[in-house]
């Protein structure tokens, strides 16, 4: 038997900590701090010490607030996540039939990511050409959208949109549903990403009204939902834009709770009721390779919304506590280098969102550092997602590094941190008034720099970028999946005939309402955009209206 | 004569927003010394065409991910067609192969992928606008 050696008399009185010590420092590598990406310095060893917390306050249990161990009793054992990954490319035709061999292959919920041009709030016939359908599909009518959801039950499928405000897409996705008699009551999905100020900040895609209009927008948008769509959840609050473009974990969090503030401050002030609107907020998170901090960073997203609901806004329903997140691995963390790499990495960052108790996920494919994933990658992707599911154990038990000395010390140095970030934008006056000197752009600006700093120094590897590289050639790359240019041709033809055909003066009229509305504070301007799309107005015919009377929003960027 | 720091122009032209890449290479740039124009995403190729006129810029960077990049032989032959063929662009992004052959045959100088280091960059600018001025000196 191997019995430890040690250094005579003198060891024998050490402690097991200090010997621990001692040896450690002899061996370890560096004795220089390790870091997070957060900034976080985190301990070669973490032990009994260094988490005294009390259980039921600051843990407790799943389904209990504040939380911590996830929002539901029976978390992944109950329902495991919902697989939601994007799709969208081509045309209306194009996306249904990707679609409906989505729903055959066991998909549940819709995902419809429109075009770019879409998202910036034109028409097909006002952009270039090249442009269209190569990233999202070209849906601008109610018909469009007919095509595109057709074969789906509105009633029974989870719709979740990639819809900027002026919520467009969705207001064609229920004139779709008047016309097949389906109660909007029942339609139940997201407005992906409403939340304006993390596109105004980071990636500038849904972006299109200057922020005082987008804010009225989407407390119209809110207060509509909550009256006539009542299954809908109209705000989803994003930290993955903010994560994507450079800010730290902690950061990203912390700027998405700010957020989530700002928002339910400004449904109060429109008089609505916390618990009739807060159970509709639901979250969206960047997921990156750092597996513990990010662990960490949702447990504490979730014990701070926890507090944050019942404290200041004096939420009493349960489920306005509730911290809902769907995760994305990141994008940012692929490399186009040796790119199957990538199918390692989106499993590690997909690890530490079912961990941190997400309830949605889309997994990245390998090659969307290439371009957008091709069929071939996201099949690989979706079935990264059904391994983890079903051939890892991994949801076999709840919250499984609840307790872990380590996991929970650092769920609380970054709920520090995330508090931090917090009160310096609170001391700014709030995320909106922040966002609008550009404290939180310089922020994220910084952040990005300096991790691009530490990949170029070594100091942060990137396996096949500044390390292990190999020669490559194409083979390893596939093409990029393009839209028909015939299909689009015939498309933007169809789409110009639509205009010429329908009845002018309805289309006239609920412009007219429509410009009315943006200049009148006490009318709800989402409601006027829905009658728009029933009267057969196009996406940037709706759009225009709203750009000229609320103004165009240019993003402040501060490089 | 003393010499002047490379003037380059970094921008987006197309609709995606995404601008992560473009305010990182931008600040580098700066950092390295360089004179730098930096526009916001969103920006009209005439536009961008204008900017690079009324600055005499050497290079200009385009910074593409979501296939923005389809539309960057536009702008060279607007360039050309306003006679500013001997200012150099680059393209930086997610850039397929077979794309990245079409881009260089626009006569686009270089394409640089996902993974690019921020000195590299910067030394493929110093060198571009060596090359312009050397070209203008006569």
């Amino acid at each position: 038997m191997n019995k430890p050696v040690d250094a005579g008399t003198l060891a024998a009185q050490e402690t097991a900590d200090e010997r621990w010590q001692r040896e450690f420092a002899a061996s370890a590598r560096s004795d220089k701090p390790t870091r997070n990406r957060s900034g976080v310095e985190v301990k070669p060893l973490y032990t009994p010490q260094d988490w005294s917390g009390d259980y039921a306050a600051e843990l407790g249990y799943p389904g209990q607030a504040p939380y911590t161990r996830g929002i539901y009793a029976s978390m992944h054992r109950g329902r495991t996540w919902s697989q939601r990954q994007l799709i969208g490319l081509g045309t209306p035709a194009d996306y249904n039939a990707r679609l409906l061999e989505m729903i055959a292959q066991g998909t549940t919920a819709v995902s419809l990511i429109p075009c770019n041009s879409v998202f910036r709030g034109y028409d097909m016939d006002e952009v270039h050409a090249e442009l269209l359908g190569t990233c999202g599909v070209v849906a601008n009518t109610v018909e469009h959208m007919e095509e595109c959801l057709a074969g789906v039950d509105l009633a029974r499928t989870s719709c979740a949109m990639n819809d900027p405000s002026p919520f467009t897409l969705f207001a064609l996705m229920l004139a779709t549903a008047k016309r097949r008699g389906v109660d909007w009551r029942t339609i139940s999905g997201t407005s992906n990403q409403s939340d304006y100020l993390s596109h105004y900040v980071a990636n500038h895609m849904f972006f299109r009204i200057a922020l005082p209009g987008a804010r009225r927008v989407l407390s119209d948008h809110i207060e509509f939902c909550n009256r006539h769509v009542p299954n809908w959840n109209p705000m989803s609050v994003v930290g993955q834009h903010m994560q994507q473009a450079g800010a730290t974990p902690a950061e990203a969090m912390a700027f998405t709770l700010s957020s989530a503030i700002q928002y339910a401050e400004d449904c109060r002030a429109r008089g609505m009721q916390v618990d009739a609107f807060l159970p509709r907020f639901t979250f969206f998170f960047d997921i990156s390779l750092s597996l513990f901090e990010e662990i960490a960073k949702f447990r504490a997203g979730r014990r701070i919304w926890a507090r944050i609901t019942r404290e200041r806004f004096g939420a009493r329903d349960p489920r306005s506590w509730r911290f809902k997140f769907h995760g994305q691995t990141s994008g940012v963390d692929l490399t186009r280098q040796q790119p199957l790499n990538n199918i390692a990495r989106v499993t590690i960052q997909a690890m530490a969102g079912i961990f941190g108790g997400l309830q949605s996920l889309h997994t990245d494919a390998y090659d969307e550092a290439l371009s957008c994933p091709t069929e071939f990658g996201a099949r690989i992707a979706v079935n990264t997602q059904n391994i983890l599911r079903e051939e890892a154990h991994l949801t076999d038990v709840i919250d499984p590094l609840g307790g872990s000395y380590y996991v929970e010390s650092l769920t609380d140095e970054m709920e520090q941190k995330i508090l931090d970030v917090m009160a310096q934008v609170e001391s700014a006056g709030g995320m909106y008034a922040a966002v609008e000197q550009g404290l939180v752009q310089k922020m994220i600006g910084a952040s990005a720099r300096g991790f691009q700093e530490q990949v170029e120094s070594g100091e942060q590897t990137v396996v096949g970028v500044n390390a292990y590289q190999v020669e490559e050639g194409a083979g390893e790359r596939q093409a990029l999946p393009t839209p028909d240019p015939a299909k689009m041709q015939s498309h933007i033809a169809a789409f110009k005939a639509y205009k010429g055909a329908r009845s002018q003066a309805a289309v006239q009229a609920a412009q007219g309402r429509l410009a009315a509305a943006a200049g009148d504070p006490q009318q709800n301007l989402f409601e006027r955009v829905v009658e728009a799309a029933e009267a057969g107005c196009t996406h940037g015919e709706i759009c225009a209206t709203l750009r000229r009377e609320l103004g165009f929003g240019q993003p402040l960027v501060m490089v | 004569m003393t010499t002047q720091p490379p003037k380059v122009l970094v921008t987006k032209i197309g609709l995606d927003g995404h601008d992560r890449g473009s305010r990182v290479v931008a600040s580098a740039l700066r950092d390295a010394g360089m004179e730098v124009v930096y526009t916001p995403p969103w920006q009209d190729i005439a536009a961008v065409v204008k900017l690079a006129m009324e600055e005499d810029v050497d290079v200009i960077g385009v910074s593409s991910l979501a296939t923005d990049h389809l539309i960057v032989p536009k702008l060279m032959q607007a360039l050309r067609a306003a006679g500013l063929q001997d200012i150099a662009v680059i393209v930086g992004g997610i850039v397929p192969d077979a794309d990245e052959a079409k881009l260089l045959e626009a006569g686009v100088a270089k394409v640089f992928h996902p993974g690019s280091s921020l000195a590299d960059i910067a030394a493929e600018v110093g060198r571009l606008t060596r090359a312009r001025r050397a070209l203008n000196v006569t």
